[in-house]
């Protein structure tokens, strides 16, 4: 009797444990008060904690983001530092609710994964850094190169890639870490660094001299980064999607941080309808959300444009053009469906 | 009158002992209710991990081991490159653990003899040296230790243009030490045939001179001549089959040192890293076992007429093997397990190219299983091996 009491518990207990971690992520977000948040565990410009420890970045803004639209309040977010390594258990086990680490959408990623992946919040293609003292002008003059490069990136697979289809040798320096692999290039134990161009530029700032290095023109590979949610939660893979696309519309329509305000009473019906004052909208509702979610989004972090150049624009240290990320209507790649 | 007594409780007790006070039964049945929840928890964490996986939507199976890779890896005992499969990269990354781990193993074996020795010696100087040695060491942590030769020692060397010429045209830079790389011609492989044969025969010669001495009592210099057999057959071989041997020496190319063969600085940081922490903790250990053969022993060996080296030779190691080798293991052991931090600084042992394949293929509980599973192995082969040794070693008491 003692023996199937005792067996019972165990087994209610542990079993128990297994299956609180399905219930829908929504109601998880709104229980804990926060949204988990999975960001680089520092990449200047995109997730990087300051000196006081509030994280600031590309990426952190699209947590707060979804914060805002979650709970009308950008603060309501806690980050956790995933390595590449580190990043996709992370989602995996339930972690984190969501991943905004520059992290390249790929087929495997989407399917073996168990993830998705909707939109594009950065344009990215993988480049090549090497020291100006080398005088190498293009990628394809690298044979028999020392290459550093972390490890478990699509970088890592672009660049073995490269290498093969143009004959050329390397020889591959593989960190887990990013900081173990700038101390690597820093220190000359490779003669070329490859990453994002993101990342390239990002890191080139955090060298002694960044003027003693140079970005190669050639971009080896396409890398769209965008945020990761667990598959088979639509509701919640709806939000962070549609949290995204709000920054786009927002800087389409020229709302802003400051006159976000003034725009809710703007004739505009379109505009109207997306800060949730049309008379009857239910288009916040039907998101699970509030009718003033994307309003509190682009209270709480401003419009696309504004969070790309106050973090990595031309007025930031890494003065990253707009390019591809630019608006569609401006020859960019940056677009929103419809919010209607 | 204790008769009486005696005889009246023996009913008494055996007519009022419930199963619940009798201790084999009692005992019985808190092995069943341990084994009961053991094989509860397995099974509830198994579940777990099978409904979350459901959950979660991810392949599983071990279906992606003969998938091509995509990566490349740096260091390869066995041909290796981008084409190959997922199993062959994790193979690789094994037998670069072993690489370490072998090569580890037999360094820490001689500098702690040596330390540990040392720290007997009647010379203050020596002894405490080996003093300090050992107490810095046992003292750090073995990851500092890693980074203090990847970072502190091997980094400041030069840059490959700059490479540091040694004799044999052996450059030094801080891509590693590049050698020129023997090339083996046709007939080569009678050499290691010959080195085996060369072997065997040193056994062979060994047996016999035993006997011959025990029939007799004359001494031959056995090692002396074992070892002319051991190197000089080879040679012997070589020379016989017109010096089969070219070498590709290293030129210097536009980044690197191009040809010849390499021995990456990440290499030789675990290496020397591993091989001197581990030496600290073996060369306390030989000590201990040296202390712990009786003082009476020396004496006795001494009053029988024996040398001093050869009282140590034939008293006391044999008899401080018996203490020494059951810790050894352990210290084995934990350099094996330590090769793993070899990660911190890229050099792609199993744990390295085995968290790339699970972050490449997000197969994290088949990966993990598959590392557990190797390192296990490995541990429980040292094990065996070291506990036959020990059973070879021990006092047979009669």
């Amino acid at each position: 009797m003692k023996k199937t009491l005792l067996s019972a518990a165990i087994g209610a207990a542990v079993f128990g444990l297994g299956t609180a971690a399905s219930a829908a992520t929504l109601d998880d977000v709104k229980a804990k008060g926060f949204v988990q948040c999975g960001v680089n565990t520092g990449l200047a410009g995109f997730a990087q904690p300051d000196s006081s420890g509030n994280w600031t970045g590309f990426d952190v803004d699209y947590c707060k983001a979804i914060a805002a639209a979650v709970f009308g309040d950008a603060t309501k977010v806690r980050y956790t530092p995933t390595t590449a390594q580190s990043r996709f258990t992370a989602l995996q086990s339930g972690e984190v609710d969501v991943l905004v680490r520059n992290t390249t959408w790929t087929i495997s990623r989407d399917t073996a994964l168990g993830f998705n992946f909707r939109y594009v919040n950065y344009y990215d293609g993988q480049g090549f850094m090497v020291p100006k003292s080398l005088n190498v002008k293009s990628a394809l003059e690298l044979s028999g190169a020392a290459v550093c490069v972390q490890s478990g990136t699509t970088t890592e697979l672009n660049l073995a890639d490269y290498f093969r289809a143009n004959n050329l040798q390397y020889n591959p320096v593989v960190f887990e870490k990013l900081e173990e692999v700038n101390a690597a290039y820093q220190a000359g134990r490779c003669d070329v660094y490859t990453t994002d161009q993101s990342g390239l530029y990002s890191t080139r700032l955090a060298l002694s001299n960044p003027d003693d290095h140079m970005i190669l023109p050639e971009i080896i590979s396409k890398e769209p980064l965008a945020p990761a949610v667990r598959q088979g939660d639509d509701k919640w893979f709806d939000i962070v999607t549609w949290a995204g696309y709000a920054l786009v519309q927002a800087e389409e329509f020229g709302i802003t941080q400051a006159n976000v305000d003034e725009m809710k009473n703007s004739t505009n019906p379109d505009i109207k309808r997306f800060l949730g004052a049309e008379a009857d909208t239910k288009i916040g509702t039907d998101l699970g959300l509030t009718n003033d979610w994307a309003y509190n989004i682009v209270k709480g972090v401003g419009n696309y444009g504004e969070v790309f150049e106050r973090n990595i624009g031309a007025n930031t240290p890494l003065k990253i053009e707009r390019g591809l990320n630019a608006l569609w209507t401006k020859g960019g790649l940056q677009y929103a469906p419809p919010i209607r | 009158m204790t008769d009486h007594a005696l005889n009246q409780a023996a009913p008494r007790a055996s007519k009022k002992a419930s199963p619940l006070y009798d201790p084999k039964v009692r005992s019985i049945f808190f092995q069943i209710l341990t084994a009961v929840i053991v094989v509860l928890v397995v099974w509830a964490i198994y579940n777990n991990v099978a409904a979350n996986l459901a959950r979660s939507n991810t392949a599983s199976g071990y279906g992606f081991l003969r998938g091509r890779s995509g990566f490349d890896i740096g260091q390869s005992l066995i041909a290796y490159t981008s084409d190959s499969t997922y199993g062959r990269a994790i193979l690789v990354g094994f037998l670069n653990t072993l690489l370490i781990a072998v090569t580890g193993i037999i360094t820490a074996t001689i500098v702690g003899f040596i330390i540990g020795i040392g720290r007997l010696s009647h010379n203050w100087l020596i002894a405490k040296l080996c003093t300090v040695y050992v107490e810095v060491f046992r003292n750090i942590p073995p990851l500092l230790v890693i980074f203090f030769w990847y970072s502190g020692v091997l980094a400041i060397l030069p840059q490959p243009r700059d490479a540091i010429v040694l004799p044999l045209s052996t450059f030094l830079s801080n891509r590693g030490l590049t050698f020129p790389y023997p090339v083996w011609g046709e007939g080569a492989a009678a050499i290691p045939v010959a080195f085996i044969v060369g072997i065997i025969a040193a056994i062979a010669f060994g047996i016999w001179t035993k006997k011959r001495q025990m029939a007799t009592g004359k001494q031959l210099p056995t090692g002396w001549i074992a070892a002319a057999i051991i190197i000089g057959l080879p040679i012997i071989t070589f020379l016989v089959m017109g010096a089969p041997l070219t070498f590709d020496y290293p030129v210097e190319g536009r980044f690197n040192l191009s040809g010849g063969g390499t021995i990456r600085p990440e290499f030789v940081a675990l290496y020397l890293a591993l091989s001197l922490y581990t030496a600290a903790f073996i060369a306390e250990i030989i000590r201990a076992g040296i202390k712990g053969v009786g003082k009476g022993q020396t004496e006795a060996a001494s009053a029988l007429g024996l040398q001093p080296a050869k009282t140590t030779q034939l008293v006391v190691v044999p008899q401080a093997f018996r203490i020494i080798i059951p810790p050894l293991t352990s210290q084995y052991l934990n350099l094996t397990k330590n090769s793993s931090l070899g990660v911190a600084i890229g050099f792609p042992e199993l744990f390295s190219t085995g968290s790339t394949s699970l972050n490449q293929t997000g197969q994290a509980v088949e990966m993990i299983s598959i590392m557990l599973t190797i390192y296990l192995s490995i541990s429980i082969a040292t094990s065996l091996f070291m506990n036959w040794f020990n059973a070879k070693m021990a006092l047979v008491e009669r």
